[in-house]
């Protein structure tokens, strides 16, 4: 799990990856707008943004493989809502074409994550003026997203080897205190993150 | 609910972008005046929590499991302007770093899931607890409530903008998504009390840290997210209300088969000026399936807070003496 979120090619190095991040933003918003901009039918224009990316793909030498893993992965969530698509007249064809385009711009999205850092996103969304109290609450987000999965892991592997039997009330009971725990540590330890901030001089 | 890229118009996204960020920028503005310095990286660290809660799975029937969504959870911990916050970070992040959502229904997922779920959810909340009491009991019946409010609240609207986007038509989306969601805001209402009532028992300090300083403030602030959620409900949703759409046309017109077919069979008719607009009469009980469907959560939401929370001691002391001769 952890493993797929942390995106393990960001930092190779090809000529996607050495490109400035504002140019591969603003690259992928262009791509992504002009496929959900381009008529429901406009197969054409479908077939060549694919060709693109794929040549995009290519070049920035990530595994073939770990992009469509990546794009498997959502595509359930794609079809869960198309599927409602369906219900209306041409609903196939309504279906066919708005799953083309979210897949299509799936693709472009995990291109885009495959081969920024992070950092260099929050670097761009700073110098477009974002408001410095959402990258701060991102930035922090993103740093310790992995941490707090780790700790959430631990605690539910120390729960599951001290349950010896669970029983029909406490399957959600224990999740829930876990919950309930994994939250008063996070806060005990966001106390210690701000002593550590403020000991090095940070302001908001 | 998650809506990808390339099932929302231009229009869509652009009206529910504008809503969404007008929205998180008086949430910024509001929580750099009322939170202090200190409370900064928590807000950022409540982003990894939610995240990471989301990630805890709670099994369900048949074999299935769900998960919490947590936009009540957080408005309740943290405050509403801070709630909008954390969710917006977490969907900006799942959108950016893991393609969950698309670019260009940002907006619109920003407006459904971090400023709709948590602002309704936070209204209702203060809302019940101020009527049933700001005990720990009134409070969680109100997060029960909330949570199962703030669910349903948020599906209806992202039904709202796939209709209008012109994806889905509303007579499919809006019962697919309500019905669903109905189910899944149970879930979540009970997932979320529970934690509340873990944090209860455990740290009631972290519960009332928030709840207490800045209480005039937060009226002018709850008044603005109002203001833009009902804009953008006039917008993505009045346009369906009023001509009701084919699907249930074609159930009113079952109904009033059966209507007839029940007279028929009585033999004779009782009020034979008695002409029951289909429709009309398909409306009237949607809304009075709606009311009672809100009303049964209430009321589960209420027994559900009362098994969780033991009668005061001071009163079943009381009690004890009371029954004793």
């Amino acid at each position: 799990m952890n493993r797929q979120l942390l995106s393990p090619y960001q930092h190779r190095s090809s000529p996607i990856h050495g490109l400035p991040p504002v140019w591969k933003c603003a690259g992928a918003l262009i791509i992504i707008f002009i496929i959900v901009l381009a008529p429901r039918f406009a197969w054409a224009v479908y077939a060549g943004m694919g060709g693109g990316l794929v040549f995009i793909a290519l070049l920035s030498r990530i595994p073939p493989r770990y992009l469509l893993k990546r794009i498997l992965c959502l595509e359930p969530f794609v079809l869960g809502v198309a599927v409602l698509s369906l219900l209306q007249a041409d609903g196939l064809y309504f279906f066919l074409s708005v799953l083309t385009k979210s897949t299509l711009c799936l693709f472009s999205m995990v291109l885009l994550a495959g081969s920024t850092p992070f950092s260099e996103l929050l670097a761009v969304l700073r110098r477009l003026r974002v408001p410095a109290l959402l990258v701060t609450t991102l930035a922090l987000t993103y740093r310790y997203l992995f941490l707090l999965l780790e700790e959430t892991a631990r605690m539910k592997r120390a729960r599951q080897s001290r349950t010896f039997t669970s029983r029909r009330g406490q399957a959600w009971r224990s999740p829930a205190l876990v919950t309930a725990l994994l939250f008063i540590r996070t806060s005990e330890r966001a106390e210690r993150v701000y002593n550590a901030m403020a000991a090095r001089g940070w302001r908001t | 609910m998650h809506i990808p890229d390339g099932f929302l118009d231009i229009k869509t996204a652009m009206i529910s972008g504008a809503l969404a960020a007008v929205g998180l920028g008086v949430a910024l503005r509001k929580v750099r005046q009322q939170i202090p310095a200190r409370r900064v990286p928590l807000i950022g660290l409540a982003g990894a929590f939610i995240f990471a809660a989301q990630m805890l799975n709670f099994p369900v029937a048949g074999g299935t499991s769900g998960h919490l969504l947590g936009a009540v959870l957080a408005a309740v911990l943290l405050g509403p302007g801070a709630a909008v916050i954390v969710l917006s970070s977490v969907l900006i992040l799942q959108c950016f770093m893991f393609a969950d959502g698309g670019v260009t229904a940002l907006g619109a997922n920003l407006f459904n899931m971090a400023l709709v779920a948590p602002v309704v959810g936070y209204g209702i909340y203060r809302a019940v607890s101020g009527l049933v009491g700001n005990s720990l009991r009134g409070r969680l019946c109100g997060i029960a409530f909330a949570a199962w409010c703030s669910t349903v609240a948020a599906s209806i609207a992202c039904a709202g903008q796939l209709a209008l986007a012109g994806t889905v038509q509303w007579s499919a989306a809006f019962p697919a998504m309500a019905n669903v969601h109905m189910l899944i805001g149970i879930g979540e209402a009970l997932i979320t009390t529970l934690v509340v009532a873990a944090l209860a028992r455990l740290r009631p300090d972290l519960l009332d840290e928030q709840t207490e300083p800045a209480r005039p403030a937060r009226y002018g602030e709850l008044a603005a997210y109002g203001l833009l959620i009902s804009i953008g409900l006039a917008v993505f949703i009045a346009p369906f209300a009023s001509p009701w759409p084919d699907g249930l046309e074609r159930v009113a017109v079952k109904l009033g088969f059966e209507h007839k077919a029940l007279v028929t069979l009585l033999g004779s008719s009782p009020l034979p000026d008695y002409a029951v607009p289909g429709l009309k009469s398909v409306m009237l009980s949607t809304i009075i399936a709606g009311c009672a469907g809100t009303l049964a959560a209430f009321v589960l939401a209420y027994v559900l807070a009362r098994f969780l929370t033991p009668a005061e001691a001071g009163k079943r002391i009381a009690r004890a003496r009371e029954s004793r001769p």
